[in-house]
């Protein structure tokens, strides 16, 4: 559809903060329940032993892994702040603060990717 | 008696404050929305666990995490985001509509190969957590 000659079309980053949400999903869905199931629950328990320290800096040492972490830190962050951002202005009525809650919640979620990168690179 | 009201207020009407807990419906949605606290509460402890480990801190962050209150909220996180697997990896065939030849895939087909492929991955990262290549 043609747009018409002089009508200024109103960005908003809206559709990629929806790609992130939808993205981090499905990564949050694949990976967080068994590390939060081995590092959380099982671990500390002692159903399963911890692994050394040197087995973990082995699996850190690769790059590849370190990266996909950092895509999984960032991606499940922004699902986290996307979704934090519209439950809790449905749940306690505060859409008219939506600007102040959503810089709070991505830029939560930015912090958090900066400090995954500076932690692991 | 006619009140006055103020030119350009919008009119708001009033809010049901427990709206959430009328129906099964609204729950459940709003227990699936605050999962996500917890997917971020899952990378804030990842977050800490890698910092641990690359900063030879490992003793100490065995501890915390042995302690009972620290195991508690990671029970409660390991249901918030299998929880949120679940519902999510469901929510698959309404968000893609597959066809093949014309033929559309049934959704329990494109949710039976999520959680396939969420069970695969569960596998390789506890294999290589737990294991690896020795």
């Amino acid at each position: 559809m043609r747009r018409a000659e002089g009508v200024a079309v109103r960005r908003t980053p809206e559709p990629y903060l929806w790609l992130l949400f939808s993205g981090g999903g499905v990564v949050a869905a694949l990976v967080l329940p068994v590390l939060v199931l081995l590092f959380g629950v099982l671990m500390p328990l002692g159903v399963v032993d911890w692994p050394t320290a040197g087995h973990l800096r082995g699996l850190l040492g690769n790059v590849l892994v370190r990266l996909a972490l950092v895509v999984v830190v960032v991606l499940c962050l922004f699902h986290a702040a996307h979704r934090i951002r519209h439950t809790s202005e449905e749940l306690l009525g505060l859409a008219r603060f939506d600007l102040v809650i959503a810089l709070f919640c991505y830029g939560g979620a930015i912090a958090g990717g900066v400090i995954a990168v500076m932690l692991m690179f | 008696m006619k009140t006055e009201v103020p030119a350009g207020a919008a009119y708001r009407p009033r809010r049901d404050r427990l709206w959430f807990a009328r129906t099964r419906s609204y729950t459940v949605f709003v227990l699936r929305e605050l999962t996500s606290v917890f997917v971020a509460w899952s990378v804030a402890f990842l977050l800490m666990l890698v910092s641990a480990v690359l900063s030879g801190g490992l003793p100490e962050f065995v501890a915390l995490a042995g302690r009972p209150w620290m195991i508690a909220i990671n029970v409660v996180a390991l249901a918030a985001t299998a929880f949120h697997s679940v519902t999510f990896l469901n929510l698959a065939p309404k968000a893609t509509v597959v066809r093949l030849d014309g033929y559309r895939l049934p959704a329990w087909m494109i949710q039976g190969g999520n959680h396939s492929l969420w069970l695969v991955v569960s596998a390789v990262i506890a294999f290589f957590v737990l294991r690896g290549f020795r």
